[in-house]
Protein backbone atom coordinates (compact mmCIF):
# COMPACT_ATOMS: atom_id res chain seq x y z
CA UNK A 1 0.00 0.00 0.00
CA UNK A 2 2.77 2.51 -1.17
CA UNK A 3 0.54 4.30 -3.23
CA UNK A 4 -1.29 5.35 -0.13
CA UNK A 5 1.45 7.89 1.14
CA UNK A 6 2.37 8.85 -2.00
CA UNK A 7 1.87 12.32 -3.34
CA UNK A 8 -1.40 12.92 -5.51
CA UNK A 9 -0.93 16.28 -6.42
CA UNK A 10 1.63 19.11 -6.61
CA UNK A 11 0.50 19.95 -3.35
CA UNK A 12 1.87 16.99 -1.63
CA UNK A 13 -1.34 15.81 -0.51
CA UNK A 14 -0.94 11.92 -0.35
CA UNK A 15 -3.76 9.51 -1.85
CA UNK A 16 -4.63 8.02 1.51
CA UNK A 17 -5.44 11.59 2.84
CA UNK A 18 -8.12 12.09 -0.10
CA UNK A 19 -9.54 8.33 -0.27
CA UNK A 20 -12.83 10.32 1.05
CA UNK A 21 -12.59 12.01 -1.94
CA UNK A 22 -12.28 9.01 -4.65
CA UNK A 23 -14.91 7.19 -2.73
CA UNK A 24 -17.56 10.02 -3.11
CA UNK A 25 -16.25 10.10 -6.50
CA UNK A 26 -17.21 6.43 -7.11
CA UNK A 27 -20.25 6.73 -5.24
CA UNK A 28 -21.61 9.57 -7.22
CA UNK A 29 -20.33 7.52 -10.67
CA UNK A 30 -22.28 4.75 -9.12
CA UNK A 31 -25.40 6.98 -8.96
CA UNK A 32 -25.10 8.55 -12.43
CA UNK A 33 -25.02 5.01 -14.29
CA UNK A 34 -26.48 2.22 -12.29
CA UNK A 35 -30.20 3.08 -12.08
CA UNK A 36 -30.32 3.22 -15.90
CA UNK A 37 -28.29 0.34 -16.35
CA UNK A 38 -30.64 -1.82 -13.64
CA UNK A 39 -33.15 -1.15 -16.02
CA UNK A 40 -31.52 -3.80 -18.96
CA UNK A 41 -31.50 -7.00 -17.22
CA UNK A 42 -35.19 -6.59 -15.72
CA UNK A 43 -35.96 -6.29 -19.39
CA UNK A 44 -35.78 -10.16 -20.06
CA UNK A 45 -37.51 -11.35 -17.34
CA UNK A 46 -39.84 -14.05 -17.52
CA UNK A 47 -41.94 -12.98 -15.27
CA UNK A 48 -45.23 -10.73 -14.71
CA UNK A 49 -43.65 -8.93 -12.34
CA UNK A 50 -40.80 -6.64 -12.62
CA UNK A 51 -37.85 -8.42 -10.87
CA UNK A 52 -33.83 -7.81 -10.09
CA UNK A 53 -32.09 -10.65 -10.97
CA UNK A 54 -34.51 -12.49 -13.22
CA UNK A 55 -35.64 -15.55 -11.64
CA UNK A 56 -36.36 -16.88 -15.38
CA UNK A 57 -34.70 -15.00 -18.19
CA UNK A 58 -37.07 -14.61 -21.55
CA UNK A 59 -37.21 -12.77 -24.58
CA UNK A 60 -41.53 -12.01 -23.78
CA UNK A 61 -41.75 -8.56 -23.24
CA UNK A 62 -39.83 -8.23 -26.33
CA UNK A 63 -42.07 -10.43 -28.27
CA UNK A 64 -45.06 -8.48 -26.74
CA UNK A 65 -43.35 -5.41 -27.43
CA UNK A 66 -42.73 -6.38 -31.34
CA UNK A 67 -46.25 -7.81 -31.22
CA UNK A 68 -47.99 -4.55 -29.97
CA UNK A 69 -49.24 -2.75 -33.10
CA UNK A 70 -49.46 0.60 -31.38
CA UNK A 71 -45.69 0.22 -30.12
CA UNK A 72 -44.46 -0.41 -33.25
CA UNK A 73 -46.38 2.49 -34.76
CA UNK A 74 -45.40 4.45 -31.93
CA UNK A 75 -41.61 3.37 -32.39
CA UNK A 76 -41.85 4.39 -36.57
CA UNK A 77 -43.13 7.83 -35.39
CA UNK A 78 -40.25 8.52 -32.89
CA UNK A 79 -38.07 7.50 -35.74
CA UNK A 80 -39.55 9.30 -38.53
CA UNK A 81 -40.23 12.18 -36.46
CA UNK A 82 -36.39 12.45 -34.56
CA UNK A 83 -34.92 11.62 -38.53
CA UNK A 84 -36.69 14.30 -39.72
CA UNK A 85 -36.33 16.66 -37.06
CA UNK A 86 -32.52 15.98 -37.90
CA UNK A 87 -32.49 16.96 -41.58
CA UNK A 88 -34.66 20.16 -40.57
CA UNK A 89 -32.31 21.18 -37.99
CA UNK A 90 -29.14 20.38 -39.23
CA UNK A 91 -28.78 22.23 -41.84
CA UNK A 92 -30.70 25.51 -40.51
CA UNK A 93 -28.18 25.13 -37.45
CA UNK A 94 -25.01 25.04 -39.42
CA UNK A 95 -26.31 27.90 -42.04
CA UNK A 96 -26.95 30.11 -38.59
CA UNK A 97 -23.46 29.38 -36.73
CA UNK A 98 -21.86 29.89 -40.23
CA UNK A 99 -23.15 33.23 -40.55
CA UNK A 100 -23.05 34.43 -36.99
CA UNK A 101 -19.61 33.49 -36.97
CA UNK A 102 -18.96 36.10 -39.96
CA UNK A 103 -20.99 38.83 -38.40
CA UNK A 104 -19.99 38.72 -35.19
CA UNK A 105 -20.55 42.03 -32.59
CA UNK A 106 -24.17 43.20 -31.07
CA UNK A 107 -26.44 41.84 -33.95
CA UNK A 108 -24.96 38.33 -33.91
CA UNK A 109 -24.99 38.40 -30.18
CA UNK A 110 -28.65 39.28 -30.69
CA UNK A 111 -29.49 36.61 -32.92
CA UNK A 112 -28.10 33.90 -31.21
CA UNK A 113 -29.93 34.64 -27.94
CA UNK A 114 -32.80 34.66 -30.05
CA UNK A 115 -32.33 31.23 -31.25
CA UNK A 116 -31.18 29.78 -27.94
CA UNK A 117 -34.49 30.33 -26.43
CA UNK A 118 -36.07 27.67 -26.93
CA UNK A 119 -33.93 25.85 -24.33
CA UNK A 120 -34.52 29.01 -21.96
CA UNK A 121 -38.60 29.04 -22.00
CA UNK A 122 -40.34 26.52 -20.12
CA UNK A 123 -40.44 23.19 -22.18
CA UNK A 124 -44.30 22.95 -20.48
CA UNK A 125 -44.85 26.33 -22.40
CA UNK A 126 -43.75 25.73 -25.65
CA UNK A 127 -46.00 22.76 -25.60
CA UNK A 128 -49.50 24.46 -24.22
CA UNK A 129 -48.73 27.62 -26.79
CA UNK A 130 -48.12 25.62 -29.90
CA UNK A 131 -50.59 23.08 -29.11
CA UNK A 132 -53.01 25.94 -28.55
CA UNK A 133 -51.98 27.35 -32.23
CA UNK A 134 -52.02 23.48 -33.55
CA UNK A 135 -55.83 23.39 -32.62
CA UNK A 136 -56.38 26.34 -34.57
CA UNK A 137 -54.06 25.16 -37.47
CA UNK A 138 -55.40 21.64 -37.88
CA UNK A 139 -51.55 20.24 -36.90
CA UNK A 140 -52.38 18.44 -33.47
CA UNK A 141 -51.40 14.72 -34.19
CA UNK A 142 -49.49 15.16 -37.45
CA UNK A 143 -45.86 14.52 -37.85
CA UNK A 144 -45.01 17.70 -39.12
CA UNK A 145 -46.23 19.26 -36.65
CA UNK A 146 -44.26 17.36 -33.86
CA UNK A 147 -41.02 18.16 -36.59
CA UNK A 148 -41.52 21.55 -36.96
CA UNK A 149 -41.54 22.15 -32.80
CA UNK A 150 -39.01 19.33 -32.25
CA UNK A 151 -37.09 21.35 -34.50
CA UNK A 152 -37.16 24.21 -32.81
CA UNK A 153 -36.02 22.32 -29.82
CA UNK A 154 -33.07 21.20 -31.50
CA UNK A 155 -31.55 24.13 -33.41
CA UNK A 156 -30.44 25.89 -30.10
CA UNK A 157 -28.35 22.44 -29.09
CA UNK A 158 -27.11 21.75 -32.59
CA UNK A 159 -26.06 25.56 -32.94
CA UNK A 160 -23.75 25.57 -29.51
CA UNK A 161 -22.12 22.72 -30.71
CA UNK A 162 -21.08 23.99 -34.44
CA UNK A 163 -20.53 27.30 -33.33
CA UNK A 164 -17.58 26.61 -30.83
CA UNK A 165 -16.15 24.47 -33.73
CA UNK A 166 -16.23 27.24 -36.04
CA UNK A 167 -15.21 29.56 -33.00
CA UNK A 168 -11.98 27.86 -33.27
CA UNK A 169 -11.57 27.37 -36.84
CA UNK A 170 -9.27 29.63 -39.24
CA UNK A 171 -11.95 31.11 -41.42
CA UNK A 172 -8.66 32.04 -43.74
CA UNK A 173 -8.45 28.81 -45.31
CA UNK A 174 -11.81 29.37 -46.45
CA UNK A 175 -10.56 32.68 -48.01
CA UNK A 176 -6.94 31.43 -49.79
CA UNK A 177 -9.65 28.53 -51.36
CA UNK A 178 -11.69 31.45 -52.63
CA UNK A 179 -9.32 33.75 -53.44
CA UNK A 180 -8.01 30.20 -55.77
CA UNK A 181 -11.09 30.57 -57.65
CA UNK A 182 -13.15 28.41 -55.57
CA UNK A 183 -16.94 29.39 -55.68
CA UNK A 184 -17.56 30.33 -51.92
CA UNK A 185 -20.23 27.18 -51.30
CA UNK A 186 -18.03 25.12 -53.12
CA UNK A 187 -14.77 26.41 -50.26
CA UNK A 188 -17.30 25.93 -47.68
CA UNK A 189 -17.85 22.38 -48.60
CA UNK A 190 -14.27 21.24 -49.68
CA UNK A 191 -12.19 23.55 -46.57
CA UNK A 192 -14.80 23.85 -44.05
CA UNK A 193 -17.22 21.17 -43.55
CA UNK A 194 -14.64 18.64 -43.43
CA UNK A 195 -12.80 20.13 -40.36
CA UNK A 196 -15.71 21.09 -38.59
CA UNK A 197 -17.51 17.45 -39.56
CA UNK A 198 -17.24 16.37 -35.93
CA UNK A 199 -19.46 19.20 -35.00
CA UNK A 200 -21.90 18.84 -37.32
CA UNK A 201 -22.10 15.17 -36.90
CA UNK A 202 -22.52 15.14 -33.01
CA UNK A 203 -24.83 18.13 -33.76
CA UNK A 204 -27.00 15.99 -36.31
CA UNK A 205 -27.28 12.83 -33.38
CA UNK A 206 -27.94 15.49 -30.49
CA UNK A 207 -30.65 16.58 -32.82
CA UNK A 208 -32.10 13.39 -33.34
CA UNK A 209 -31.93 12.53 -30.22
CA UNK A 210 -33.77 15.55 -29.40
CA UNK A 211 -36.19 14.82 -30.75
CA UNK A 212 -36.40 10.96 -30.25
CA UNK A 213 -36.28 11.45 -26.07
CA UNK A 214 -38.68 14.44 -25.94
CA UNK A 215 -41.81 13.89 -23.87
CA UNK A 216 -43.36 16.88 -22.91
CA UNK A 217 -44.13 18.68 -26.16
CA UNK A 218 -44.86 15.23 -27.48
CA UNK A 219 -47.95 14.71 -24.91
CA UNK A 220 -49.77 17.68 -25.99
CA UNK A 221 -48.99 17.82 -29.94
CA UNK A 222 -48.83 14.16 -30.74
CA UNK A 223 -51.06 11.63 -30.46
CA UNK A 224 -53.37 8.84 -32.19
CA UNK A 225 -51.46 7.25 -35.23
CA UNK A 226 -48.62 10.14 -34.88
CA UNK A 227 -48.31 9.10 -31.22
CA UNK A 228 -44.45 8.94 -30.14
CA UNK A 229 -42.87 6.23 -27.91
CA UNK A 230 -42.27 8.42 -25.11
CA UNK A 231 -45.80 9.76 -25.08
CA UNK A 232 -47.33 6.54 -25.15
CA UNK A 233 -44.72 5.49 -22.40
CA UNK A 234 -45.72 8.26 -19.83
CA UNK A 235 -48.89 7.46 -20.05
CA UNK A 236 -48.46 4.00 -19.44
CA UNK A 237 -46.10 4.57 -16.42
CA UNK A 238 -49.28 6.18 -14.22
CA UNK A 239 -51.43 3.16 -14.76
CA UNK A 240 -49.15 -0.33 -15.10
CA UNK A 241 -45.87 -0.99 -14.04
CA UNK A 242 -45.01 -3.99 -16.42
CA UNK A 243 -41.69 -5.23 -17.95
CA UNK A 244 -42.72 -3.75 -21.09
CA UNK A 245 -41.78 -0.36 -20.47
CA UNK A 246 -38.14 -1.79 -19.27
CA UNK A 247 -38.09 -2.95 -22.90
CA UNK A 248 -38.99 -0.16 -24.21
CA UNK A 249 -36.26 1.56 -21.86
CA UNK A 250 -33.69 -0.85 -22.90
CA UNK A 251 -34.40 -0.29 -26.88
CA UNK A 252 -33.87 3.75 -25.76
CA UNK A 253 -31.11 2.94 -24.11
CA UNK A 254 -29.00 0.90 -26.71
CA UNK A 255 -30.85 3.69 -29.63
CA UNK A 256 -28.69 6.31 -27.62
CA UNK A 257 -25.89 4.27 -26.56
CA UNK A 258 -25.45 3.37 -30.65
CA UNK A 259 -25.57 7.24 -31.47
CA UNK A 260 -22.88 8.35 -28.70
CA UNK A 261 -20.65 5.32 -30.22
CA UNK A 262 -21.33 6.57 -33.56
CA UNK A 263 -20.27 10.22 -32.44
CA UNK A 264 -17.42 8.91 -30.99
CA UNK A 265 -15.69 6.86 -33.60
CA UNK A 266 -16.69 8.46 -36.72
CA UNK A 267 -16.56 12.21 -36.07
CA UNK A 268 -13.31 12.13 -33.65
CA UNK A 269 -11.05 15.01 -34.55
CA UNK A 270 -7.88 13.70 -35.72
CA UNK A 271 -4.78 14.20 -33.07
CA UNK A 272 -2.47 16.41 -34.92
CA UNK B 1 -11.49 41.33 -45.30
CA UNK B 2 -13.90 40.13 -47.81
CA UNK B 3 -13.02 40.65 -51.07
CA UNK B 4 -16.35 40.07 -53.55
CA UNK B 5 -15.92 38.07 -56.54
CA UNK B 6 -16.35 40.60 -59.10
CA UNK B 7 -13.82 42.95 -57.76
CA UNK B 8 -11.55 40.05 -57.60
CA UNK B 9 -10.99 40.13 -61.22
CA UNK B 10 -10.13 44.21 -60.82
CA UNK B 11 -6.84 45.52 -61.04
CA UNK B 12 -5.64 46.92 -57.65
CA UNK B 13 -5.73 50.07 -58.59
CA UNK B 14 -9.30 49.86 -59.84
CA UNK B 15 -10.49 49.22 -55.70
CA UNK B 16 -11.93 51.91 -54.55
CA UNK B 17 -13.58 52.30 -51.11
CA UNK B 18 -16.58 52.99 -52.20
CA UNK B 19 -16.72 49.55 -53.68
CA UNK B 20 -15.34 48.19 -50.67
CA UNK B 21 -17.81 49.34 -48.93
CA UNK B 22 -20.91 47.82 -50.61
CA UNK B 23 -19.00 44.55 -50.92
CA UNK B 24 -18.69 44.81 -46.88
CA UNK B 25 -22.83 45.83 -46.82
CA UNK B 26 -23.65 42.83 -49.37
CA UNK B 27 -21.69 40.43 -47.20
CA UNK B 28 -23.38 41.48 -44.08
CA UNK B 29 -26.43 41.13 -45.51
CA UNK B 30 -25.54 37.50 -46.93
CA UNK B 31 -24.36 36.28 -43.47
CA UNK B 32 -27.41 38.02 -41.61
CA UNK B 33 -29.51 36.19 -44.48
CA UNK B 34 -27.88 32.81 -43.80
CA UNK B 35 -29.47 33.36 -40.13
CA UNK B 36 -33.22 33.86 -41.52
CA UNK B 37 -34.06 30.31 -41.74
CA UNK B 38 -33.75 29.10 -38.13
CA UNK B 39 -34.99 32.92 -37.43
CA UNK B 40 -38.17 32.54 -38.84
CA UNK B 41 -38.80 28.99 -37.63
CA UNK B 42 -38.45 29.89 -34.01
CA UNK B 43 -40.38 33.28 -34.51
CA UNK B 44 -43.04 31.70 -36.37
CA UNK B 45 -43.49 27.72 -34.56
CA UNK B 46 -42.91 29.30 -30.80
CA UNK B 47 -42.69 32.97 -30.03
CA UNK B 48 -45.69 34.22 -31.88
CA UNK B 49 -48.16 30.78 -30.80
CA UNK B 50 -46.18 32.04 -26.98
CA UNK B 51 -47.51 35.81 -27.45
CA UNK B 52 -50.91 34.46 -28.71
CA UNK B 53 -51.04 32.43 -25.18
CA UNK B 54 -49.86 34.50 -23.01
CA UNK B 55 -52.52 37.19 -24.61
CA UNK B 56 -55.52 35.05 -23.18
CA UNK B 57 -53.91 35.89 -19.42
CA UNK B 58 -55.39 39.04 -19.62
CA UNK B 59 -59.04 38.11 -21.35
CA UNK B 60 -61.97 37.23 -19.13
CA UNK B 61 -64.02 34.31 -20.04
CA UNK B 62 -66.54 36.73 -22.19
CA UNK B 63 -62.95 38.16 -23.90
CA UNK B 64 -63.23 41.84 -22.15
CA UNK B 65 -59.29 42.99 -20.68
CA UNK B 66 -58.89 41.95 -17.10
CA UNK B 67 -56.21 41.22 -14.97
CA UNK B 68 -58.84 38.33 -12.72
CA UNK B 69 -56.11 35.24 -13.77
CA UNK B 70 -53.53 37.28 -11.59
CA UNK B 71 -55.69 38.53 -8.94
CA UNK B 72 -56.72 34.48 -8.19
CA UNK B 73 -53.01 33.66 -8.39
CA UNK B 74 -52.50 36.32 -5.40
CA UNK B 75 -55.53 35.10 -3.36
CA UNK B 76 -55.81 31.66 -3.68
CA UNK B 77 -52.95 30.26 -1.34
CA UNK B 78 -52.13 26.60 -3.41
CA UNK B 79 -50.51 28.97 -6.75
CA UNK B 80 -48.20 30.07 -3.49
CA UNK B 81 -47.65 26.91 -2.69
CA UNK B 82 -46.83 25.88 -6.11
CA UNK B 83 -44.07 28.51 -6.81
CA UNK B 84 -42.74 27.50 -2.87
CA UNK B 85 -42.34 23.84 -4.08
CA UNK B 86 -40.39 24.76 -7.75
CA UNK B 87 -38.05 27.08 -5.83
CA UNK B 88 -37.40 24.42 -3.08
CA UNK B 89 -36.68 21.75 -5.93
CA UNK B 90 -34.56 23.88 -7.62
CA UNK B 91 -32.43 25.22 -4.73
CA UNK B 92 -32.36 21.78 -3.72
CA UNK B 93 -31.58 20.07 -6.73
CA UNK B 94 -28.46 23.08 -7.18
CA UNK B 95 -26.95 22.81 -4.38
CA UNK B 96 -26.92 19.08 -3.88
CA UNK B 97 -25.57 18.88 -7.43
CA UNK B 98 -23.02 20.88 -6.45
CA UNK B 99 -21.81 19.23 -3.34
CA UNK B 100 -21.37 15.91 -5.36
CA UNK B 101 -21.24 16.70 -8.90
CA UNK B 102 -17.98 19.21 -7.71
CA UNK B 103 -15.39 16.36 -6.10
CA UNK B 104 -16.79 14.34 -8.67
CA UNK B 105 -15.48 16.69 -11.58
CA UNK B 106 -12.11 17.52 -9.39
CA UNK B 107 -11.02 13.80 -9.16
CA UNK B 108 -12.07 13.49 -13.11
CA UNK B 109 -9.96 16.57 -14.07
CA UNK B 110 -6.93 15.01 -12.30
CA UNK B 111 -7.03 11.47 -13.62
CA UNK B 112 -4.69 10.51 -16.03
CA UNK B 113 -6.28 11.28 -19.55
CA UNK B 114 -7.54 7.53 -20.48
CA UNK B 115 -9.22 6.95 -17.11
CA UNK B 116 -10.84 10.58 -17.58
CA UNK B 117 -12.62 9.61 -20.64
CA UNK B 118 -13.72 6.11 -19.29
CA UNK B 119 -15.28 8.28 -16.52
CA UNK B 120 -16.69 10.93 -18.50
CA UNK B 121 -18.35 8.43 -20.47
CA UNK B 122 -19.99 7.33 -17.81
CA UNK B 123 -21.43 10.93 -17.31
CA UNK B 124 -22.11 11.30 -20.65
CA UNK B 125 -24.01 8.22 -21.06
CA UNK B 126 -27.09 9.67 -18.44
CA UNK B 127 -26.89 12.76 -20.56
CA UNK B 128 -27.68 10.92 -23.71
CA UNK B 129 -30.07 8.68 -22.34
CA UNK B 130 -33.94 9.53 -22.69
CA UNK B 131 -35.09 11.51 -19.79
CA UNK B 132 -38.41 9.14 -19.39
CA UNK B 133 -36.23 5.97 -18.94
CA UNK B 134 -34.33 7.52 -16.53
CA UNK B 135 -37.38 8.64 -14.77
CA UNK B 136 -38.52 5.34 -14.80
CA UNK B 137 -35.61 3.16 -13.40
CA UNK B 138 -35.86 5.57 -10.17
CA UNK B 139 -39.84 4.75 -10.14
CA UNK B 140 -38.40 1.10 -10.70
CA UNK B 141 -36.12 1.64 -7.66
CA UNK B 142 -37.45 3.79 -5.63
CA UNK B 143 -41.43 2.27 -5.59
CA UNK B 144 -42.69 -0.04 -2.30
CA UNK B 145 -42.43 -3.08 -3.98
CA UNK B 146 -39.08 -1.70 -5.30
CA UNK B 147 -35.27 -2.85 -5.70
CA UNK B 148 -34.47 -0.37 -2.70
CA UNK B 149 -37.07 -1.52 -0.28
CA UNK B 150 -36.60 -5.25 -1.49
CA UNK B 151 -33.13 -5.37 -0.45
CA UNK B 152 -33.35 -3.11 2.81
CA UNK B 153 -36.07 -5.14 4.61
CA UNK B 154 -33.82 -8.41 3.47
CA UNK B 155 -31.07 -7.30 5.27
CA UNK B 156 -33.01 -6.08 7.93
CA UNK B 157 -32.60 -2.75 7.78
CA UNK B 158 -35.42 -1.41 8.00
CA UNK B 159 -39.10 -3.49 8.25
CA UNK B 160 -41.89 -1.94 6.60
CA UNK B 161 -41.25 -0.47 2.57
CA UNK B 162 -40.38 3.04 3.01
CA UNK B 163 -42.20 5.60 1.03
CA UNK B 164 -39.22 7.07 -0.86
CA UNK B 165 -41.23 8.12 -3.86
CA UNK B 166 -44.59 9.57 -5.14
CA UNK B 167 -43.62 12.47 -2.60
CA UNK B 168 -41.12 15.42 -2.33
CA UNK B 169 -38.23 13.00 -1.45
CA UNK B 170 -38.92 10.65 -4.64
CA UNK B 171 -39.05 14.01 -6.95
CA UNK B 172 -35.87 15.31 -5.43
CA UNK B 173 -33.89 12.27 -6.13
CA UNK B 174 -34.53 11.97 -10.02
CA UNK B 175 -34.40 15.88 -10.58
CA UNK B 176 -30.60 15.69 -9.17
CA UNK B 177 -29.47 12.34 -10.77
CA UNK B 178 -31.37 14.08 -14.29
CA UNK B 179 -29.31 17.12 -13.59
CA UNK B 180 -26.32 16.22 -12.40
CA UNK B 181 -24.21 16.15 -15.85
CA UNK B 182 -25.11 19.85 -16.43
CA UNK B 183 -23.20 20.65 -13.56
CA UNK B 184 -20.47 18.13 -13.50
CA UNK B 185 -19.68 19.08 -17.92
CA UNK B 186 -19.17 22.77 -17.33
CA UNK B 187 -16.93 22.41 -14.18
CA UNK B 188 -14.76 19.73 -15.53
CA UNK B 189 -13.96 21.94 -18.96
CA UNK B 190 -13.07 24.79 -16.38
CA UNK B 191 -10.65 22.62 -14.33
CA UNK B 192 -8.88 21.42 -17.11
CA UNK B 193 -8.18 24.55 -18.23
CA UNK B 194 -6.57 25.90 -14.98
CA UNK B 195 -2.80 26.37 -15.07
CA UNK B 196 -1.28 23.65 -12.94
CA UNK B 197 2.07 24.88 -12.60
CA UNK B 198 -0.43 27.75 -10.53
CA UNK B 199 -0.82 24.63 -7.76
CA UNK B 200 2.77 24.01 -7.58
CA UNK B 201 3.76 27.34 -6.93
CA UNK B 202 1.25 27.86 -3.97
CA UNK B 203 2.99 24.27 -2.79
CA UNK B 204 6.31 26.00 -3.19
CA UNK B 205 5.51 28.96 -1.35
CA UNK B 206 3.77 26.87 1.97
CA UNK B 207 0.17 26.50 1.08
CA UNK B 208 -1.53 23.89 2.56
CA UNK B 209 -2.99 21.42 0.30
CA UNK B 210 -6.29 22.95 1.94
CA UNK B 211 -5.63 26.57 1.96
CA UNK B 212 -4.24 26.11 -1.80
CA UNK B 213 -7.11 24.56 -2.92
CA UNK B 214 -9.55 27.37 -1.22
CA UNK B 215 -7.23 30.18 -2.59
CA UNK B 216 -6.15 29.52 -5.82
CA UNK B 217 -7.84 26.30 -7.42
CA UNK B 218 -11.55 26.42 -5.95
CA UNK B 219 -11.58 30.61 -7.22
CA UNK B 220 -10.36 29.45 -10.72
CA UNK B 221 -13.29 27.15 -11.07
CA UNK B 222 -16.12 29.52 -9.93
CA UNK B 223 -16.85 30.22 -13.87
CA UNK B 224 -17.56 26.62 -14.82
CA UNK B 225 -19.47 26.14 -11.30
CA UNK B 226 -21.61 29.48 -11.59
CA UNK B 227 -22.33 28.73 -15.74
CA UNK B 228 -23.34 25.02 -14.41
CA UNK B 229 -25.24 25.93 -11.27
CA UNK B 230 -27.33 28.65 -13.27
CA UNK B 231 -28.17 26.29 -16.20
CA UNK B 232 -29.17 23.43 -13.49
CA UNK B 233 -31.38 25.92 -11.59
CA UNK B 234 -32.99 27.37 -14.97
CA UNK B 235 -33.80 23.64 -15.93
CA UNK B 236 -34.76 22.45 -12.95
CA UNK B 237 -37.59 25.80 -12.39
CA UNK B 238 -39.54 24.43 -15.86
CA UNK B 239 -39.23 21.13 -14.53
CA UNK B 240 -42.77 18.93 -15.90
CA UNK B 241 -42.18 14.82 -16.07
CA UNK B 242 -39.63 13.75 -13.13
CA UNK B 243 -42.07 15.46 -10.51
CA UNK B 244 -45.19 14.00 -12.44
CA UNK B 245 -43.77 10.97 -12.79
CA UNK B 246 -42.30 10.52 -8.78
CA UNK B 247 -44.13 12.97 -7.38
CA UNK B 248 -47.54 11.07 -7.11
CA UNK B 249 -49.61 14.28 -7.64
CA UNK B 250 -48.22 15.47 -4.28
CA UNK B 251 -45.69 17.45 -5.58
CA UNK B 252 -47.17 20.26 -7.85
CA UNK B 253 -44.38 22.38 -9.36
CA UNK B 254 -45.52 25.55 -11.60
CA UNK B 255 -45.13 23.54 -14.93
CA UNK B 256 -47.27 20.02 -13.58
CA UNK B 257 -50.04 23.20 -11.88
CA UNK B 258 -49.91 24.64 -15.89
CA UNK B 259 -51.09 21.29 -17.16
CA UNK B 260 -53.45 20.55 -14.85
CA UNK B 261 -55.32 23.52 -15.56
CA UNK B 262 -55.65 22.91 -19.33
CA UNK B 263 -55.89 18.65 -19.16
CA UNK B 264 -58.32 19.18 -15.78
CA UNK B 265 -60.18 22.37 -15.80
CA UNK B 266 -59.91 23.75 -19.51
CA UNK B 267 -58.72 27.21 -17.86
CA UNK B 268 -56.40 28.60 -20.80
CA UNK B 269 -56.31 32.52 -18.89
CA UNK B 270 -55.03 30.52 -14.99
CA UNK B 271 -52.58 28.59 -16.93
CA UNK B 272 -51.71 31.40 -19.47
CA UNK B 273 -51.04 33.60 -16.44
CA UNK B 274 -48.91 31.37 -14.26
CA UNK B 275 -46.58 30.64 -17.72
CA UNK B 276 -46.60 34.65 -17.94
CA UNK B 277 -44.82 34.49 -14.47
CA UNK B 278 -42.64 31.17 -14.79
CA UNK B 279 -41.22 32.48 -17.90
CA UNK B 280 -40.50 36.03 -16.43
CA UNK B 281 -39.04 34.88 -13.51
CA UNK B 282 -36.68 32.30 -15.70
CA UNK B 283 -36.00 35.27 -17.94
CA UNK B 284 -35.37 37.38 -15.15
CA UNK B 285 -32.43 35.08 -13.79
CA UNK B 286 -31.07 34.30 -17.14
CA UNK B 287 -30.53 38.19 -17.82
CA UNK B 288 -29.04 38.89 -13.92
CA UNK B 289 -26.60 36.12 -14.25
CA UNK B 290 -26.04 36.87 -18.08
CA UNK B 291 -24.99 40.11 -16.48
CA UNK B 292 -22.97 39.34 -13.89
CA UNK B 293 -21.33 36.26 -16.14
CA UNK B 294 -21.43 37.05 -19.73
CA UNK B 295 -23.80 35.08 -21.37
CA UNK B 296 -21.02 33.33 -24.20
CA UNK B 297 -19.74 31.69 -21.30
CA UNK B 298 -23.19 30.38 -20.26
CA UNK B 299 -23.98 29.59 -23.34
CA UNK B 300 -20.97 27.89 -24.18
CA UNK B 301 -20.82 25.69 -21.18
CA UNK B 302 -24.23 23.79 -21.66
CA UNK B 303 -23.23 20.97 -24.20
CA UNK B 304 -21.57 17.96 -23.63
CA UNK B 305 -16.99 18.27 -24.94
Amino acid sequence: MRWLSQPASATQVTHGSRLWLYALAALVLAFLTLPTLIVVPMSFSGSQYLEFPPRQWSLRWYQSYLGSASWMQATRTSFAAGGLTMLLSTPLALMAAYGLNALRGRWAAIIYAALLTPIIVPVILVGIAVFYAYVRLKLVNSLMGIVLVHSILAIPVALIVIASALKSYDMNQELVARSLGAHRLKAFLLITLPQIRFAVITAAVLSFLTSFDEVVVALFVSGGDNSTLTRNMFNALRDQIDPTIATISTIMIVVSSLLLAVAQLFGRPKKQ
Amino acid sequence: MYVGGKARDMTVGALNAADLRRDARQEHWTMLGLTVPALLLVTVTMLVPIVWLFSLSFLADDGAFSLEHYRRMLEQPSYGRNFIVTFEISLLTTAIAIAVGYPLAYVLAQLPPRAANLCLIAVLLPFWTSLLVRTYAWLVLLQRQGLINKWGIAQGWWSEPLALVHNFSGTLIGTVHIMLPFLILPVYGTMKSIDGSLMNAAANLGASPVRAFWSIYFPLSLPGLAAGALIVFILSLGFYVTPAVLGGGKVTMVSNRIANDIEIFFNWGAASALGVVLLTLTLVIVYAAARLLGLSRIAGAGHAP
